[in-house]
């Protein structure tokens, strides 16, 4: 507890001690006539007075601050609302009420403020993952800087138990790293010599000497802090919309009172005191704070249980759109598959070896940064000789094309041979394979193959088993190998052979035809993926694979490029949206009812007190359940 | 460009909402969010404009809400 909290507790205990004190002392001395001394007149103020005076020890802060806002032009605050309906039981005489009115909202008030408190306080420990300090290692001497200070390029020691500050990779030790604050992958990572490691990782066992890689501003654990920060400005729907409500809200019910407090006592329905009355508990019910409070709250609560979970949500709007998820698409490669591309097999032509054909395709890939390209220049195994290559161009779709020792070399997929019309009996295999062209002449195939994520199949699994209608994978590659993979994954529409701009016009149907209830992802991770990523209503991104640009374009990012996380933050995002509807359910429906039981009289201020300060502090107890995201 | 203050002693989360629509209408901002769980208010605008933005959001939350205390 803070010290105001304390602060406030020890009033409430004092207040409610006098208060009962003084209704004692009216019970048994006061409204007897036991002062025999004093008139009928007498005794009756000297009761009025007694409770007045633990009125105002109870909420003369109230007075003070309504008073402070009238002059403001402050009218629909709470305090005054408070004000008013106190004062009001006061004048119809109902003395006792009025006081409990006033110690009651201040409890309230301290549970309110003590929740909040509560909340904000797990929300900054799931934060906190920032570093606090670096190790300089420079010139024998070890220094303790702020990351910021810390330039790329320079060594810094992390000792056992640290957070690792900075992005970069080890050059001295090697360790167990615990992710889990990144990532929720709870089993720990082994680092040696030349792995990378990610600003806010902990340092479980050896000490690591690391060389900086980049900057603190541009350190993975501080575009991870800004997402989430971030987040809560893109709002959802609900959200807008509570906060569109709460300014109609109040005046609304304030007008009611009003017209409850005049109508019925001058066209003689009501005596004045009863109308009186409903009008007070109307103006006690009348902050909107329950919706106000827990609704941000709970999708704060709901992305922060994602980022527990190593998965990060751009904003509120996406918790709603991935809750409302029926069709998903998937890239293949480096969603579904490893992305991590072997050689397997190599079929020159007659005239040709395979030493030849690889070094030839090596060349020519020699500058590409793609998966196939990567694994062509692993299996040369020697550096390239760029002299012997020029003019290399990238065709997306298709290959590349370069000069090769003079001769026009291309290195690419089925497409370059129909382009050029060049035929070639080669059987339909489930490989990715890549054709080489000289002076459009056929030199001969590379077979090269990816594996599937182990947690590819049960991701499917799981994504079928809390309903996901639609399943639908695209890729680039063979139909043969799509095909086959599809297959294994049991995934329901599987198209193959698409250039990157097919992808976006087979998503562009696919949201067509679905219904605005529902919504469409995309998971992908690579730059072809970045306008697809943008376009479909929830983009999801592997986040460690994944370049750049799909990340910044996607909505949602998978921090560990497991595909099982989409079933997990589905399942967050709905329990989230549940528990906003509950929440707006349970404190509409709440002060409805009081307001109806009000008007018939049924309901007293001790009710509408309850109803305004209590359902505030269990929604926002309700909304923290959000944050409790249970692993896996 | 974007820049963060923290707002503390923020009693009520219908006021930072009020508040939050107020700092929206200030000349200049282009888009601001006060949020009552974080206790931080982001704005984002140009930057010449920021040093005078921030002085009348001190200024307003005097006049509205004078328990907060905004580090500008």
């Amino acid at each position: 507890m803070t010290k105001t909290q304390i602060k406030g507790l020890k009033r409430i205990v004092i207040t409610l001690i006098l208060y009962v004190a003084v209704i004692l002392l009216n019970k048994l001395v006061l409204q007897p006539r036991k002062l025999e001394f004093l008139s009928a007149n007498a005794n009756q103020i000297v009761i009025l007075m007694s409770f007045f005076i633990v009125y105002l020890l109870s909420g003369w802060k109230v007075l003070v601050k309504a008073g402070k806002n009238i002059r403001r032009g402050k009218v629909f605050d709470e305090n005054f609302l408070m004000s008013i309906a106190s004062l009001g039981a006061f004048a119809i005489g109902e003395y006792s009420e009025a006081v409990a009115v006033m110690i009651f909202y201040l409890i309230g008030e301290w549970f309110e403020q003590f929740a909040v408190e509560k909340s904000r306080k797990s929300i900054t420990q799931m934060m906190d993952i920032c570093p606090e300090y670096a190790n300089l290692w420079k010139d024998g001497q070890l220094t303790q800087l702020d990351p910021e200070e810390i330039a790329v390029g320079d060594m810094i020691i992390i000792k056992p138990g640290e957070k690792i500050p900075l992005d970069g990779e080890v050059v001295e030790g090697n360790s167990f790293l615990d992710t889990s604050a990144l990532t929720g992958e709870p089993v720990p990572r082994e680092v040696v010599v030349g792995d990378p490691v990610i600003s806010g990782c902990v340092n479980r066992e050896g000490t690591l000497i690391v060389r900086v890689q980049k900057e603190y501003e541009d350190s993975t654990v501080v575009k991870i802090l800004e997402l989430v920060e971030n987040a809560s400005s893109k709002k959802a729907k609900v959200e807008n919309f509570i906060t569109k409500f709460a300014r109609f809200y109040t005046p609304i019910v304030v007008v009611a009172a009003v017209l409850l407090a005049i109508i019925p006592a001058v066209t003689g329905i009501m005596v004045w005191s009863d109308s009186l009355r409903s009008a007070c508990i109307f103006l006690v019910i009348s902050c909107p704070c329950a919706l106000v409070i827990s609704v941000p709250l709970s999708f704060f609560g709901g992305i922060g249980a994602a980022s527990k979970a190593g998965i990060l949500i751009k904003g509120s709007n996406y918790i709603e759109a991935v809750s409302k998820l029926s069709t998903i698409i998937f890239d293949k490669t480096g969603t579904l598959t490893k992305g991590d591309f072997k050689v397997v097999e190599i079929h020159p032509e007659p005239g040709m070896s395979k030493e030849e054909l690889i070094e030839i395709a090596a060349h020519v890939e020699s500058l590409s940064n793609h998966p196939i390209g990567r694994s062509i220049q692993e299996a040369y195994g020697k550096p390239t000789n760029l002299a012997w290559v020029e003019n290399i161009q990238e065709i997306p779709g298709y290959g590349v094309k370069a000069s090769y020792k003079g001769a026009d070399v291309s290195v690419g997929n089925r497409r370059i041979l129909e382009e050029l019309q060049v035929k070639v009996s080669l059987s339909e295999e489930a490989f990715t394979s890549v054709y080489l062209l000289r002076n459009e002449k056929y030199l001969g195939a590379i077979y090269i193959a990816d594996e599937l994520k182990k947690t590819s199949k049960e991701a499917m699994e799981k994504l079928k088993e809390i309903g996901i209608s639609r399943t639908i994978m695209l890729t680039g590659d063979k139909n043969a190998v799509a095909q086959m993979i599809g297959k294994q994954l049991k995934i329901d529409e599987i198209y193959g052979e698409l250039l990157p701009e097919d992808k976006l016009s087979i998503t562009e149907k696919i949201l067509k035809t679905s219904s605005a209830k529902e919504s469409v992802a995309f998971v992908g991770d690579g730059m072809n993926d970045a306008p697809v990523l943008a376009r479909v209503d929830v983009g999801i991104a592997m986040g460690s694979l994944g370049s750049d640009a799909a990340i910044e374009a996607a909505d949602v990012v998978l921090m560990d490029d497991d595909p099982r996380k989409i079933a997990t933050v589905i399942k967050i995002s709905r329990k989230t949206m549940w528990i906003v509807k509950e929440n707006i359910v349970l404190a509409l429906g709440v002060k409805l009812l009081v307001m109806i039981f009000g008007v018939i009289g049924i309901a007293t201020m001790w009710e509408a007190v309850f109803a305004d300060v209590g359902v505030s502090v269990l929604a926002i107890i309700n909304a923290m359940r959000t944050m409790h995201e249970r692993k896996k | 460009m974007k820049k963060k203050y923290k707002v503390e002693q923020m009693d009520c989360a219908n006021c930072a909402a009020k508040m939050e629509a107020l700092i929206q209408k200030i000349e200049g901002v282009e888009e601001a969010t006060l949020s009552f769980i974080t206790q931080k208010l982001t704005i984002e605008a140009m930057e010449d404009d920021h040093e005078r933005i921030i002085k009348e959001v001190v200024e307003i939350t005097k006049k509205h809400e004078p328990d907060w205390v905004v580090h500008a």
